[in-house]
């Protein structure tokens, strides 16, 4: 039997979302839900897993704090130090005040700009990508589940319609 | 769904739906520009003009051909530089802060106000760059390895940490700004019944990134937004302080001052609402936003301006009892000075535009005016200019030995650069609002039912 991909378009946010748990509880598996708009709670409806972003943007501060550290302990220490102003130059912690402002930028810096990174690669977001979504209603105000069906879809169907679909779709893949 | 109060008056007025939001945005982008548009733009970029010529006038000379002298080293060029980095903090208090607060006030402005940061910052960094007199020399403030015998940058000094906040704030916030843009370009890209040209268009698919509003890509999203939120709350507190002990942390009497941080960081606050009430009050009409961007915006902003304009005033009026109290009669002399020496002008205009005009704003009837809002935040604009030209020139002009003691005027090339960048602020806002959706629509429409005046009506 071939796979079918139907696409049911909602107009209204609350609709889909009780659609999808509607869905859910029949056992029929959802592939994608594509919105104009972030939707309060479809993720956990949907079961996707918590993102670890904010991990990583951790991760990535220890990174720089870090590095900024090295950097200034090689340059100020290590390489050339210098009495400046009375400040003492010859062990790190005794002139890490003066350093605070740099360590924390580095922190923020390497933070923000790395996560952001990582987050546009783990969503394939690139220049110039094409895009993804099945219908361009669905940056407007149109919301697309996408449902994959082995076999007969006719009962898909009729929980999408009795859900408040608007619109179904089908699709040969 | 979220739920709030009724009484709350609506932040989208008019029966808006969603289409309806996509296509207000997406009108100033498809749309052709008014004549309001074409004559402003004009007259920015003829500034902006002006402003190159007179920069390749002093790069040529040097800085000689400006107004400064061996006692007042430093005027115009960094008075400027921290009134437009003051300008940018408004735009970060904006996305970042109020969204950490859940303000949902912000919605509507915020890609504004972060484009005005972006702008005012680009404007920042043209001072110190200018004044270092050989730009092209600029990498020298870079821990680079080098060939001057291993010479590096003094991690010690204020004016290095600004080369790192500085530039940290401008890229982060670059960032923030384009992460909430992806969506919003998706949206120009996916407009089936578009005017746009297909060249258009096809800037706007390679903009977009392939957005395509997947349910896990809307969680990453949130998820990224409230940790930069996060980094850039410490961020944009951290950078005005840094700009403050560029004069905190010297031993001129009148700068030399603890409170300088909390103080700058304050004033900043409430220039950059100035400046985002100025342009907002402009562009919602010339643009027709009416609708999004309405007397509540303006009024929750105004209420920031009366809260932040008090707490200056009490800085300055701090600053001159500690000056008192301390005993040390340099520093009473050097504030005795500002108040009432020849740069008494300054002083006043400083306080009548910071502290005393802001407080008309505990009235309704100004606080919920756009004509009376409009003209106090161009008053808030010029008192804020004129608290860095009095903190940099009073101070400097009255040296350590009286022999030195001199006065300070601009050239016609100080103010020509001024002007110039101000120029070149308008010029680059004038072209955002026709090229970029000005208002966070993707974010906008999550508030509509809670917000919108047709949803609070059914209620």
């Amino acid at each position: 039997m071939s796979t079918k991909t139907l696409h049911g378009i909602f107009d209204d946010e609350e609709i889909l979302l009780s659609s999808v748990k509607e869905i859910r509880a029949n056992k029929i598996e959802i592939k994608e839900v594509y919105s104009p708009f972030p939707i309060h709670g479809l993720d956990k409806a949907l079961g996707i897993k918590e993102t670890r972003m904010a991990i990583t943007a951790f991760i990535y501060g220890c990174v720089g704090l870090s590095l900024g550290a090295l950097m200034i302990y090689n340059i100020m220490i290590i390489d050339w130090p210098q009495n400046i102003g009375g400040k003492p130059n010859f062990t790190f912690y005794h002139n890490l005040p003066a350093f605070v402002p740099v360590l924390f930028e580095c922190t923020v810096m390497f933070a923000a700009h790395l996560m952001s990174i990582t987050y546009l690669i783990r969503c394939g977001l690139f220049p110039g990508s094409s895009e993804k979504n099945p219908d361009p209603r669905t940056t407007d105000d149109k919301f697309l589940m996408e449902i994959e069906v082995d076999g007969d879809i006719s009962k898909v169907k009729e929980i999408l319609a009795k859900t408040g679909a608007l619109e179904i779709n089908e699709k040969d893949d | 769904m979220q739920k709030e109060a009724e009484i709350r008056d609506p932040l989208i007025l008019g029966n808006k739906t969603y289409h309806d939001i996509t296509v207000d945005v997406a009108r100033p982008v498809e749309g052709k520009a008014n004549k309001y548009w074409w004559i402003l733009f004009s007259l920015s970029l003829l500034l902006f003009i002006w402003g190159v010529l007179c920069i390749a006038y002093t790069i040529g000379t040097g800085i000689g051909a400006w107004g400064l002298n061996k006692t007042v080293n430093w005027a115009w060029d960094i008075t400027n530089f921290v009134w437009w980095i003051g300008i940018g903090h408004a735009g970060t208090l904006i996305s970042a802060v109020l969204l950490l607060f859940r303000q949902k006030w912000r919605m509507a402005i915020n890609r504004s106000a972060e484009a005005m940061t972006i702008f005012g910052v680009v404007q920042a960094g043209l001072f110190p760059l200018i004044h270092m007199g050989r730009p092209w020399l600029a990498y020298w403030v870079l821990p680079i390895p080098n060939q001057f015998g291993s010479l590096w940058v003094n991690f010690n000094s204020p004016l290095l940490w600004d080369v790192f906040a500085i530039s940290t704030y401008l890229s982060v916030s670059v960032v923030f700004w384009y992460i909430g843009l992806i969506p919003d370009f998706a949206m120009l890209r996916d407009r089936m019944s578009s005017t746009l040209s297909p060249m258009k268009k096809k800037l706007y698919a390679f903009l977009a990134f392939g957005w395509s509003g997947r349910a896990k890509h809307w969680q990453r999203f949130e998820e990224v937004s409230l940790v930069l939120a996060g980094l850039a709350t410490p961020l944009v507190f951290s950078v005005h302080s840094i700009v403050s002990m560029d004069f905190a942390t010297s031993v001129i009497p009148g700068w030399h001052t603890t409170i300088f941080p909390p103080y700058f960081v304050l004033g900043a606050l409430f220039s950059g609402f100035a400046m985002v009430e100025t342009l907002l009050i402009i562009m919602r009409k010339v643009v027709s936003l009416e609708a999004y961007i309405t007397i509540k915006h303006v009024e929750y902003m105004n209420v920031i301006i009366l809260l932040t304009g008090s707490l200056v005033g009490t800085a300055y009026i701090t600053e001159l009892f500690m000056a008192w109290y301390s005993g040390v009669e340099f520093e009473q002399y050097a504030f005795l000075n500002r108040a009432t020496g020849p740069y008494w002008w300054a002083y006043a205009i400083m306080m009548t535009c910071n502290v005393l005009t802001p407080q008309l704003y505990w009235f309704r009837s100004i606080r919920t005016s756009f004509v009376a809002t409009f003209i106090l935040s161009i008053f808030v604009n010029i008192g804020m200019w004129f608290e860095r030209f009095v903190i940099i020139v009073t101070s400097l002009h009255r040296d350590f030995l009286p022999t030195s003691w001199t006065m300070f005027s601009p050239t016609f090339i100080d103010i020509g650069i001024y002007l110039g960048t101000i120029g070149f602020f308008f010029t680059l806002f004038l072209m955002y609002a026709r090229t970029f959706p000005v208002i966070a629509q993707a974010e906008l429409k999550t508030i509509l039912k809670s917000s919108g005046s047709e949803f609070k009506n059914k209620k």
